[in-house]
């Protein structure tokens, strides 16, 4: 240790506040910015997940349900 | 040789192969850093001159260093995407500008807080300070220039263009300690001399600038991860992981 109490250690000889804004701040942005990134990446997965079944879904419906159909229907003409 | 660079423009390859990188570069960047930032806040010896203040050095200096590197590397990446149109080139540029900023920005705010109890004053209009402040700019200028542009393609070359302009500021950076006066203190580590501090000072120093390099690689991994899900969501590959991480 290059200090000799704790309190030497928070203090800094008067540097204190300097020193410890800084890494704060250093290690508060690098910490949102990583956390940031992830829930990026989570978030677009999810919606990428989404519209995958939005399709397959769609595409179930419009198989089981033909909204028309070309098959002949004969009709008396009489 | 063609093949592999085909191959690692390949975003379905790099994905692979990032996946299994970037476990390593989370826990070894972030053991590095901590290590090196514990060691220089509690056990590197004080500064003779500067006190205390100057274990700011231990984050500053990996911060701007980062700064200016990431620079350099979006240039390189620049080049590719004109030359070849590389689109994970162009992915990266685009995924690491916002670290680019945020980086610069804490070397630029560090630097300032440091600066205070040392040399009496936040800030002064010197050439080191300045053409770091105009690099919180180039990245502004960049990220503001991709997000204006909606097309990817002229957005990629329109960005590339502007990085490449950009590049003149980086060796005015690096040699304005010695071509100008300034108040800022000449470079800690150069690559041909031993450094000018005592070991118990430039190890810690060596770690956090390791640790944050390996920091930023696992961001530029997982933000370039992410660029190319929303980009290439219509693409086979990416259902078949999207949907298979799901079950």
């Amino acid at each position: 240790m290059a200090f000799d109490s704790f309190s030497a250690f928070i203090a800094m000889d008067g540097h204190g506040p300097y020193v410890w804004a800084c890494y704060a701040v250093f290690f508060v942005l690098l910490a949102v910015m990583m956390i940031g990134s992830a829930m990026a990446k989570k978030s677009v997965v999810e919606s990428c997940r989404r519209g995958y079944e939005f399709q397959a879904e769609k595409s179930k419906v419009a198989t089981s349900k033909p909204s028309a159909s070309f098959a002949r229907v004969n009709v008396s003409q009489d | 040789m063609w093949q592999i660079f085909h191959k690692l423009g390949s975003p379905k390859w790099f994905f692979g192969i990032s996946t299994r990188f970037m476990p390593w570069l989370l826990v070894g960047g972030v053991l590095l850093l901590l290590a090196g930032a514990i060691w220089g806040l509690a056990f590197a010896p004080k500064d003779y001159l500067q006190g205390n203040s100057y274990r700011i050095i231990f984050i500053h200096v990996p911060a701007a260093f980062l700064a200016q590197s990431i620079y350099i590397m979006m240039a390189s990446a620049a080049i590719v995407t004109l030359v070849w149109r590389m689109k994970l080139a162009d992915m990266f540029v685009k995924a690491v500008a916002p670290v680019g900023l945020v980086l610069t920005f804490l070397a630029l705010f560090t630097g300032a807080v440091w600066g205070k109890p040392t040399w009496g004053t936040w800030w002064i209009w010197d050439a080191r300070l300045t053409s770091m402040l105009i690099l919180l700019f180039l990245y502004g200028g960049v990220i503001a220039l991709d997000r204006a542009i909606t097309d990817d393609k002229s957005a990629a070359r329109a960005v590339a263009v502007l990085v490449l302009v950009g590049v003149v500021n980086i060796p005015i950076i690096k040699y304005s300690v010695e071509w100008w006066n300034t108040l800022h203190q000449p470079a800690t580590f150069k690559l041909t001399e031993k450094p000018s501090m005592p070991a118990e000072m430039w190890v810690p120093l060596l770690l956090s600038v390791l640790g944050l390099y390996l920091v930023f690689g696992w961001l530029a991994c997982i933000r370039m991860q992410t660029e190319i899900l929303s980009r290439e969501q219509r693409t086979r590959w990416v259902k078949e992981l999207v949907m298979k991480g799901k079950s």
